[in-house]
């Protein structure tokens, strides 16, 4: 039975089971009632060697097209900096558990400690977690940290231009948690004012989720919604893109009360879809209402600093129902993946990122424009690196035939509007050959109809 | 061996005019981020850190130095399921022809990726012997939680609202009761017996209109198999509730029982235990959820479906109206889900059938060989795991802590501690089927040296670890300073 | 042995009321804050707060454990110490003198069922 992960051999498995007084493997299921025990093989593949599991997933790799990406809506093709993989990819780091033995985990309990002041930097926050899921579910926590925050409110209003997936993990939350949300409409492709206050003024609102930038890659203008909020006594919680928070004005700077999204930005591989990282950042005042692990600073028995897991009592392996949320594992592998990047990028590169971002995103806005088939969906409303157009052209088809060619135009986010992204991942050759490629499209649909 | 001072804090070690990146030139200056208006713009620069590549490098290599991983040595951290993990299972799942995926792509482009996602719900679903999975669910409490929204959402789906109520063990991991409360459920709480199983006599009067389910893990926290699941399972489907099995024990379930077969109609597994994907420090990990026959209708969404004809089948994503919602972002976390796809093949059939009684030798094999100088309050047979309830001399006043911490010293990882709640001194271990006869016989002989440490030199003990980066870490302090950044961290006397 | 003292009314759940006039002042006992080890935090309800006997109002963490506070009597909160938020310790160096709200009573009648000192002695087994 010799197998490589397992080192027993038939005489070791003899002296163990004699050991144990025990005749036989068999025996040691013995106290589960017969018809419990399954008596058959499972109905699985064969063992695969090393060589023949290459050669399957290569082979079923043949079957995927990874595409030059023009695409965003919550995951962005960022560039990732060779470090961090080799980093990352440590066995000290990869194959540890969660930090409960703080004398042999402070690399694991230091880089926490570094990812929540750089994560409250970015977000001009006071603290921030040691990282949750995905920011979907970061958002989804802090409505739920919301409504514990202002006692016996149970209402919670989401902005019409939140990214929708953000959306639909919210509500789901929401629907079982006992929370009611609604929606603020939106108006030109940003959150309306009006539809935000008369909804805040009607009370019972235990907090607003607002997005920067929003689901259009608009920068919407939060000036006076804060004090709006407070005013009532709600908190005004802001979904975030990471990677933009190097530019556009922070959750702090708007004075929020909880910033919250996905850090896939800070140059996370696509992974179609995970791991990723949630980050939920918030005010000193809070800080025993946020849910997920805290590391914090102390001294050793011999007076030396070092790090630990901190304000446990307000988690679930201790306050068991009562706790602030059912999280356990953060994100861990992935925080000290966004942190690396932040180290080695610093404010000037975060910057530079977005500044490379919005000149390739207007200027492909603009030569699709030229094209003559694509508007801009809100051509009044600054954004960022990514912009919704209208188009006239058969959008699926467009989309397919640019897959033919590899590149991923867009997402189609109704029957005549795109949703685009441009990262500093893409060259203006990359861009100038989608734009021909749009061209050709064009061409050959309008010889179809002659 | 550790540099002083690389191991500072990476903002001690930032200095003005540094730089780690390099990004290609701006070839449209002419559309400038400056012409965006003013007060939309960040006013102050985040305080990163400015450090050149080299010493990020070196920063993080000497912090990893003062960690301690699976593949540094063995770690007995019960209930965590501290398995090896494979190395191909990381080269697999970085293959750019997978990593490079938008997860929003047109299905065409990503049949390689929904495939791997498909066979492994189906691989999962035979080895639990439930009907249908998702992959949905980042970690073992998430999927908790998205069982018990599947849980609510058959009970309203036939207008009993009524039902609130869901019975956990009090032996049950914390995260049972958190993540019902989460699910707005109210948590009733059941008793063990003596032998730590469930006391049935405790469960029946609980039953009744107003019970969703009852989650149940098997074997429990104690490492006992509950030998009366077929008549509380049977008891709370009498009652209309449903049967939830927290998957953190599925470990050695493998090859000879499976949950579905034992009466559970929803489940989790972490995959980051059971089928091998590294813990990364605490996540990322997975936590798919199944369910029997009638209850996928509630999976959430998205769902992959795969439809067939003679000669071809395909793959698609698919959302309904019948699911209970969303849970996350895109279809989980999809690099997790590909090393244990690729565990499952590697190991194949026969190799995952002694999955499980290897890693109960193993257990019963420590249990046995330590039970003389380590108080075992349940006898008899044990699963993947077992307690101690602290050293059997316990004159001494050396505590369970102090022998955790001791072990440090002699470069094993602690069991789990003070967990499960039942027992004072809980000492909680879990070898895993990795792990050869000479290993374990390492730590036992460093248990016993323990044992007679702490009866001739107690001293020593209690003030372990000796030999460890730092030592004893002054917890109260922590939580009233209350130092978790680098501005506060400047500001503090520590 | 833990510090009992006479004229106070005590519950199961070891919190302690001291009656002055129509106001109770409650805070936990000195065998509770021996099993708990050093508190690190007491959240506290907020004035005017209602309190209801046997019902939780707060709770009091140390490291390692959390436990709720239940009032021992109904009432409203007239006012919660707020030392306690500055240092949480004070519970652990004189649980008495450092009680976490005074209540304005709603139901004398409700002292009945609480333990004396010398019945809460028994009940802890000293």
């Amino acid at each position: 039975m010799s197998y490589k992960y397992f080192p027993h051999t038939p005489s070791d498995i003899r002296a163990m089971l004699n050991t144990c007084g025990e005749k036989s493997l068999d025996d040691l299921y013995k106290d589960i009632p017969n018809g419990l025990i399954l008596k058959r093989e499972y109905d699985l593949p064969h063992a695969m060697s090393e060589v023949e599991i290459r050669r399957f997933f290569n082979d079923l790799g043949e079957y995927n097209r990874p595409l030059t990406c023009f695409v965003g809506a919550g995951c962005y093709d960022h560039y990732s900096p060779s470090v961090i993989n080799t980093i990352i990819s440590r066995s000290e780091f990869l194959t540890s558990y969660t930090p409960y033995q703080a004398e042999i985990s402070q690399g694991t309990l230091q880089y926490i400690f570094e990812y929540q002041s750089m994560i409250a930097s970015l977000t001009g926050m006071e603290v921030s977690n040691a990282s949750m899921y995905d920011g979907c579910t970061a958002t989804a926590e802090a409505m739920m940290m919301a409504v514990a925050a202002t006692k016996k409110r149970t209402k919670v209003l989401i902005s019409a231009t939140l990214n929708p997936i953000v959306t639909r993990v919210v509500e789901t939350y929401a629907k079982f948690h006992g929370i009611t949300t609604d929606i603020i409409a939106q108006e030109g492709g940003v959150t309306s004012r009006d539809d935000f206050e008369r909804k805040v003024a009607a009370g019972d609102v235990a907090g607003v989720i607002v997005p920067a930038p929003n689901f259009y890659g608009i920068v919407e203008d939060y000036t006076g919604w804060a004090d709006f909020c407070h005013s009532h006594k709600t908190l005004l919680i802001m979904n975030c893109v990471a990677s933009a928070l190097g530019a556009i004005k922070s959750p702090g700077e708007w004075d929020a009360d909880i910033a919250v999204g996905d850090g896939q930005s800070l140059g996370i591989p696509m992974n179609f879809g995970g791991p990723y990282v949630g980050f939920l950042a918030t005010r000193k005042s809070l800080i025993r209402k946020m849910p997920g692990r805290i590391v914090g600073a102390t001294t050793d028995a011999d007076g030396q600093r070092a790090f630990v897991l901190t304000l446990q009592a307000r988690e679930q392996h201790i306050r068991r129902e009562k706790a602030t949320s059912n999280i356990c594992s953060n994100e861990s592998l992935m925080a000290l993946y966004v942190t690396i990047y932040m180290a080695l990028m610093g404010s000037k590169g975060l910057k530079e990122v977005n500044e490379l971002g919005y000149s390739g995103a207007h200027y492909l806005a603009e030569q699709l424009c030229q094209t003559g088939h694509f508007s801009l969906a809100f051509p009044d409303k600054p954004f960022l690196n990514e912009f919704a157009v209208k188009t006239s052209l058969p959008i699926s088809d467009l989309q397919d035939f640019c897959a033919e060619l590899g590149m991923q135009f867009g997402l189609k986010i109704s029957d005549d509007t795109l949703l685009i992204c441009v990262t500093e991942m893409r060259s203006k050759t990359e861009i100038d050959m989608l734009t021909d490629v749009i061209k050709n499209f064009i061409e050959s649909a309008e010889e179809g109809k002659k | 061996m550790n540099n002083q001072y690389y191991s500072k804090l990476i903002f001690e070690l930032s200095h003005e005019g540094r730089r780690g990146y390099s990004l290609p030139d701006n070839e449209f200056k002419e559309y400038d981020l400056a012409s965006m208006p003013q007060n939309l713009l960040r006013q102050q620069e985040p305080d990163l850190p400015q450090v050149d590549e080299l010493t990020v490098v070196r920063h993080y290599t000497n912090m990893s130095n003062n960690n301690f991983g699976v593949d540094t040595g063995f770690y007995p951290l019960g209930s965590c399921t501290m398995k090896y993990n494979p190395k191909i299972n990381e080269e697999i799942c970085a293959m750019p022809a997978f990593s490079g995926l938008h997860p929003l792509q047109q299905e065409n482009t990503v049949q390689g990726a929904l495939e791997v996602y498909y066979n492994l719900q189906r691989s999962l679903a035979e080895i639990s012997g439930l009907s249908e999975f998702t992959l949905n669910p980042y970690a073992g409490a998430h999927g908790e939680l998205t069982g018990l929204m599947i849980m609510r959402s058959y009970h309203m789906s036939r207008n009993d609202s009524k039902r609130t109520k869901v019975i956990v063990p009090d032996s049950a991991h914390g995260t049972n009761p958190a993540s019902a409360a989460v699910c707005g459920l109210e948590v009733v709480v059941v008793k063990s017996r003596p032998d730590g199983t469930v006391d049935v006599d405790d469960l029946q009067p609980l039953l009744g209109d107003d019970i969703a389910g009852m989650m149940m893990t098997n074997p429990n926290t104690l490492g006992i198999f509950e030998h009366d699941i077929a008549k509380i399972a049977q008891l709370v489907h009498d009652c209309g509730g449903l049967m939830y099995y927290d998957g953190a024990n599925l470990n050695p379930m493998l090859g000879k029982c499976r949950p579905g077969d034992l009466g559970f109609d929803i489940m989790h597994i972490n995959l980051h235990k059971t089928f091998s994907t590294p813990h990364g420090g605490g996540g990322p990990g997975s936590g798919p959820v199944g369910v029997r026959a009638g209850l996928e209708q509630f999976l959430p969404n998205p769902r992959v479906k795969r439809t067939e004809g003679d000669d071809w089948y395909q793959y698609s994503i698919e959302n309904t109206d019948s699911a209970l919602g969303s849970i996350s972002s895109f279809l989980g976390n999809f690099a997790v889900i590909m090393r244990a796809y690729t565990y499952i093949l590697t190991l194949g059939r026969e190799n995952l059938a002694q999955v499980g009684p290897l890693a109960t030798l193993n257990a019963n094999y420590i249990k046995e060989s330590l039970k003389d100088c380590y108080e075992l309050p349940l006898k008899g047979v044990c699963k993947h795991e077992f307690v101690f309830d602290g050293l059997k001399d316990k004159s001494t006043g050396v505590t369970t802590l102090d022998v955790a911490k001791r072990l440090l010293d002699y470069g094993f990882h602690a069991p789990t501690i003070y967990f499960p709640l039942l027992f004072h001194e809980a000492m909680m271990i879990e070898p895993t089927e990795n792990e050869s006869k000479e290993t374990l016989d390492a730590f036992i002989e460093v248990m016993r040296k323990i044992a007679h440490e702490a009866a001739t030199d107690p001293e020593l003990v209690k003030s372990a670890p000796h030999h460890t980066p730092v030592r004893r870490l002054d917890d109260t302090k922590a939580a009233l300073k209350q130092i978790v950044t680098f501005a506060e961290l400047r500001q503090a006397e520590l | 042995m833990s510090k009992i003292i006479d004229g106070l009314f005590y519950s199961e759940s070891h919190e302690y009321v001291k009656i002055e006039g129509e106001f109770g002042y409650v805070g936990i006992t000195d065998y509770a804050q021996h099993e708990l080890g050093n508190v690190v935090y007491v959240d506290m309800p907020e004035v005017d707060d209602e309190v209801e006997a046997g019902q939780e109002f707060g709770a009091v963490e140390s490291v390692k454990a959390a436990s709720d506070l239940n009032s021992p009597v109904s009432g409203t909160v007239v006012e919660v110490n707020e030392a306690l938020d500055d240092e949480p310790g004070l519970v652990n160096k004189d649980p008495y003198a450092n009680w976490i709200i005074k209540v304005q009573l709603s139901d004398a009648s409700e002292l009945d069922s609480l333990m004396n000192a010398e019945a809460y002695k028994n009940f802890i087994g000293e």
